[in-house]
């Protein structure tokens, strides 16, 4: 029995579960998927926004300005990579401009700091290779970016040093409440805790429903990005925004803080909670809505593209509640979400103390993770030649809560694989290394967990 | 910092190659480091044969003709270090590499030879469009696990690209139990050898389908099929043609790269087109006593020109070591036009002595003339039958004639039949 | 049938007559040479590879270009084997693979 159990790994999860275990309570982390952040928080486009988009009064305007306030400390006491590198909303005709006036107002409204609005000339002294056609933008130097799916890993893997339990592969099929006890299970396996928080992103409205308080509806909104080399990564130094539109910010060009360049997202409603398929419609719309706002986008360059789904709500605004007797809400975290993910945890924490939640300090809360660390020599033999990564790194990886168990959970936590080949040589390679420390065959290394095992079995004994 | 005469960058088949050569050359102070566990590089696991006719005079397997030179290697104690990955590289030749054994070292170099190969355009480099599930291979990583580690990537097969990578699997992965529903190529041609478009495709009756691309990738945890359409003469596919294929499957086969990233740190001029450095005749880089040879420098169809390029490579190092390199005369750019998409070399010396010329054709002619002018006059003509876009061409250029070339630069194009120029 | 001699890739036909094959479609003396071999008693090389106990594979070859009919009989015969390392290049590995004469040699060491 925990005192409290969180669906859902993504960073809002993980960031929730952390700062509870800033308290004297047990809390263990639910996760459908093999790995953390398997959802929207491993593809989105990694931007700490300023917070001037959201309507004034808003949770989102709310969260958005303290999250991204909090942002820097927090990436860096769990060691991930934040940039405060400023962001820009560039406008082309005189509309864009009066729609960039009106986002000034409201970020002042917002209680942003410093924003200015930039004429031509200054724009292109900050940003050369924005398109000659800009007339003005919005400048806001407190934008910043982070690595999305790092930050999750952090969270959660701190949250699990200061004593929180994760279970993965664990998909919630029915939540039942009885004598103040909730009960969620998988097939194969029951939780029990005294209070639930819901943080299960595009499916929260179906984990809300299945504990009897759907009031909301969520509908995922795919987002498809291309990602180029790490060699085109200066082409800008702000994160370049067009004037947004009521689909969302529209699509942006900005470095990421590992050094490529980020072009997307495309946003098209879709009802396949899990179809993230990229398709040639929306790399086309990713080539012509970056190529009007920036010159000189290598395109050749490009590594790879991928899609995330944003959790979009039916209220407009993020759903943060006390849905039931115990049971909260986190809901329709859609974009400023990862922004906005330090301040929603604070924010729901102070909601639990409100519906009765004891909160005694944990006096043994440590804010850093605690780190695996290989023989020294190990992080000298390199793995992964495009982005020189040794196989230290990849044993820290697998040895670090939470330990990486597949393919694409190395490459999220050390970009084994990330780079030029896209693990065409280093695959193999990691592929041993995980069988060896995780004790399993060859056969059993998959590339994100269930069926998608990397071989089907030894040669001469398949049979097609 | 430690002295080496000459550091070798990759100990495949060009790095060692050159290393011996340059040994030959007298040369003693040699260091090749090598970032896999053994020498040999990709050779180690192309286990088909066709290897060696031209260098050897008989046919060999890859790990054959790697072993050949490897135990010359032994034999002449040239000292080298597996697991060793060179991380910098600087235009006055300092080396740094990283290894278990040594941690961080950089070495001053009197002359370094890259030598790192290259590798396959990944599926992200195609922008395929659909899913990302486990089941989507380039054919050298298929290779590595079906020949080295012994495991198959899958049953049910589709194959896109027809070089010669994806052409070898299609036979590897049929003879070792899995069924080849295809291979799909976007050109109306193969870049494939016709010894490879037989003996791996026609021998098990595997459909070459020319013209065709993968528009599409099915599955969520592993690939459960592909869609492929063909394609019109602009290389677009055509809706109407879409066609499902189950499979469990994808292999990649379409290209290889240079893997010139140190060439870069250095500041080395490229060549676009090939993806490699600029070189000279001696396979100098723009870089002083900076040399290139193999597939880092242009991708080769056959393993017996890397050694070859390599040898001259080695050698001319070794002069550059011994201040013996004779780069004396006027500097000739080489330029190719009218179908003839890069050269190797791409510049040349007027004293330079004889000059082999490597170059690659845009698409499939035949009866050609290759012809070399100076601007003024045609100081070199060759006719050929056919040439196609797969198969390297080289010409001979005889040290007298490179001494009377006029100007700065000679052209090297392809006269097609009944054309005047 | 496509010559696989050199580059060219010559598009060859073969007729039998009543003193043996008329090759058309050859431009050289060696395609008709390959296409008579390919219609009478067509041979493959035949590269694979065989488990060694607690290492990796080593690749192997027929010494000798095999009846393509067997190719994939010999296949099986190597699903068989496992070896004990060390193993050296040349080392044979099956003798006379199905009374053809051919023996199945390593082509890798492995230690």
């Amino acid at each position: 029995m925990y005192d409290i159990v969180v669906i859902g790994a993504g960073v809002v999860g993980g960031m929730i579960a952390r700062e509870l275990t800033r308290y004297q309570l047990s809390v263990c982390i639910i996760e459908k998927q093999r790995d953390v952040a398997m959802g929207a928080s491993k593809a989105n486009s990694g931007i700490v926004h300023a917070g001037f988009d959201a309507k004034e009064g808003s949770l989102k305007a709310l969260l958005n300005v303290r999250g991204s306030e909090m942002m820097a400390d927090v990436a860096k006491e769990l060691g991930v990579h934040y940039k405060n590198n400023g962001s820009l909303v560039v406008g082309f005709t005189d509309e864009d401009i009066q729609a960039i006036n009106g986002l000034y107002e409201r970020g002042v409204k917002n209680g942003v700091k410093n924003l200015r609005v930039l004429s031509k000339e200054e724009v292109k002294a900050l940003e050369p290779n924005i398109s000659d056609n800009v007339i003005g933008a919005l400048h806001a130097p407190t934008g910043g970016i982070v690595c999305p799916y790092m930050l999750t890993v952090a969270s959660v893997g701190n949250a699990m040093d200061n004593g929180a339990v994760l279970k993965t592969d664990f998909e919630v099929t029915s939540i039942e409440y009885t004598n103040g006890v909730y009960k969620v299970s998988s097939p194969t396996e029951t939780v029990e805790a005294a209070y639930v928080i819901n943080a299960a992103g595009v499916y929260s409205d179906k984990i809300a429903a299945m504990a009897g308080y759907g009031s909301f509806t969520v509908t995922p909104r795919k987002g498809e990005y291309m990602l180029l080399d790490r060699e085109c990564g200066n082409l800008v130094s702000h994160t370049i925004f067009k004037v947004p539109t009521k689909m969302g910010k529209g699509i942006l060009v900005s470095p990421t803080v590992d050094g490529n360049l980020l072009l997307g997202p495309t946003s098209v409603n879709i009802e396949d909670k899990d179809n993230v398929e990229t398709t040639k419609e929306g790399i086309d719309a990713i080539v012509a809505g970056s190529t009007v706002c920036v010159d000189g986008i290598p395109l050749r360059s490009v590594i790879t593209s991928f899609t995330g789904l944003r959790a979009v709500g039916d209220t407009g605004d993020f759903i943060i509640e006390a849905a039931g007797d115990h049971f909260v809400n986190v809901g329709g975290i859609e974009s400023p979400g990862l922004s906005s993910a330090p301040a929603i945890a604070v924010y729901v924490t102070d909601l639990l103390a409100k519906m009765g939640m004891e909160l005694k300090k944990n006096e043994n809360f440590c804010p850093t993770r605690k780190i695996f660390r290989a023989a020294e020599s190990k992080y000298h033999k390199v793995i992964c030649r495009c982005e020189t990564i040794s196989e230290g790194e990849i044993l820290t990886a697998i040895h670090t809560n939470p330990g990486a168990k597949d393919i694409d959970g190395i490459k999220r936590r050390t970009r084994s694989g990330m780079g030029r080949c896209q693990g065409g040589f280093c695959m193999p390679y990691v592929a041993d290394i995980l069988a060896r420390e995780l004790g399993t065959s060859l056969l059993d290394v998959t590339k994100f967990g269930g069926k998608s095992n990397l071989l089907v079995g030894k040669v001469k004994e398949v049979q097609a | 910092m430690k002295h080496v005469d000459i550091v070798i960058i990759g100990g495949g088949p060009a790095g060692m190659a050159a290393a011996v050569s340059a040994y030959k050359a007298g040369i003693r102070d040699i260091l090749i480091l090598e970032r896999d566990q053994h020498l040999g590089g990709i050779l180690q696991q192309c286990i088909h044969n066709g290897f060696g006719l031209h260098h050897f005079g008989e046919e060999l397997t890859g790990p054959e003709y790697a072993w050949r030179y490897e135990e010359e290697v032994q034999k002449l104690n040239i000292p080298y270090k597996l697991g060793a990955m060179v991380t910098d590289l600087t235009a006055d030749r300092k080396v740094t590499y990283i290894s278990e054994e040594d941690g961080e070292v950089t070495l001053d170099a009197g002359a370094v030879i890259l030598a790192m190969g290259c590798r396959e355009r990944s599926r992200g480099a195609l922008n395929i469009p659909g899913v990302r599930p486990a089941g989507i291979y380039t054919a050298g990583t298929a290779q590595r696990f079906v020949n080295i580690k012994g495991y198959m990537p899958g049953k049910n097969i589709v194959i896109l690209g027809s070089g010669d990578i994806g052409l070898i699997m299609a036979r590897r992965m049929t003879l070792e139990g899995a069924k080849v529903q295809a291979v799909c190529e976007l050109m109306p041609y193969s870049g494939g050898l016709n010894r490879n478009i037989v003996q791996c495709l026609n021998d098990f009756n595997i459909p070459l389908r020319l013209s065709h691309t993968v528009v599409q990738i099915h599955g969520k945890d592993r690939v459960t099929g592909v869609t492929i359409a063909k394609v019109d003469e602009n290389r677009q596919p055509i809706e109407s043609t879409r066609e499902f294929i189950e499979c469990d499957t994808l292999l990649l086969s379409c290209g290889l790269l240079p893997e010139n990233e140190l060439t870069k740190c250095a500041g080395i001029t490229l060549d676009r087109v090939t993806g490699g450095a600029v070189c000279d005749s001696y396979r100098q880089t723009s870089a002083k006593g900076i040399f290139s040879c193999g597939n880092v420098l242009h991708v080769h169809d056959l393993v017996d020109f890397v050694s070859e390029e390599a040898e001259l490579a080695g050698a001319s190092a070794a002069a550059y070591v011994r201040g013996e390199l004779s780069t004396n005369g006027r500097v000739i750019a080489v330029n190719p036009t009218g179908g003839v998409r890069y050269t190797v070399p791409q510049m040349l010396y007027t004293e330079g002595g004889d000059v082999k010329l490597f170059f690659r054709v845009a698409d499939i002619y035949n009866n050609v003339t290759v012809r070399v002018s100076d601007g003024n006059n045609i100081i070199f003509e060759k006719k050929r039958k056919k040439v196609a876009p797969g198969e390297m061409e080289s010409i001979a250029l005889k040290a007298d004639i490179l001494k009377n070339i006029n100007g700065d630069n000679i052209t090297v194009t392809l006269i097609k039949e009944g054309e005047k120029a | 049938m496509i010559c696989i001699v050199c580059p060219m890739g010559c598009p060859l036909s073969v007729e039998k007559t009543a003193d043996g094959f008329k090759v058309s479609g050859n431009t050289c003396p060696r395609g008709e040479k390959y296409a008579i071999a390919e219609c009478t008693a067509p041979t493959r090389t035949l590269t694979s590879i065989v488990p060694v106990k607690g290492k990796d594979m080593v690749s192997v070859k027929s010494s000798a270009p095999l009846p393509k009919e067997k190719i994939f009989d010999c296949v099986n015969v190597l699903a068989t084997i496992t070896l004990d390392a060390p193993v050296k290049v040349g080392d044979i590995i099956v003798k006379d693979i199905l009374g053809t004469g051919v023996d199945i040699v390593a082509t890798k060491n492995i230690p």
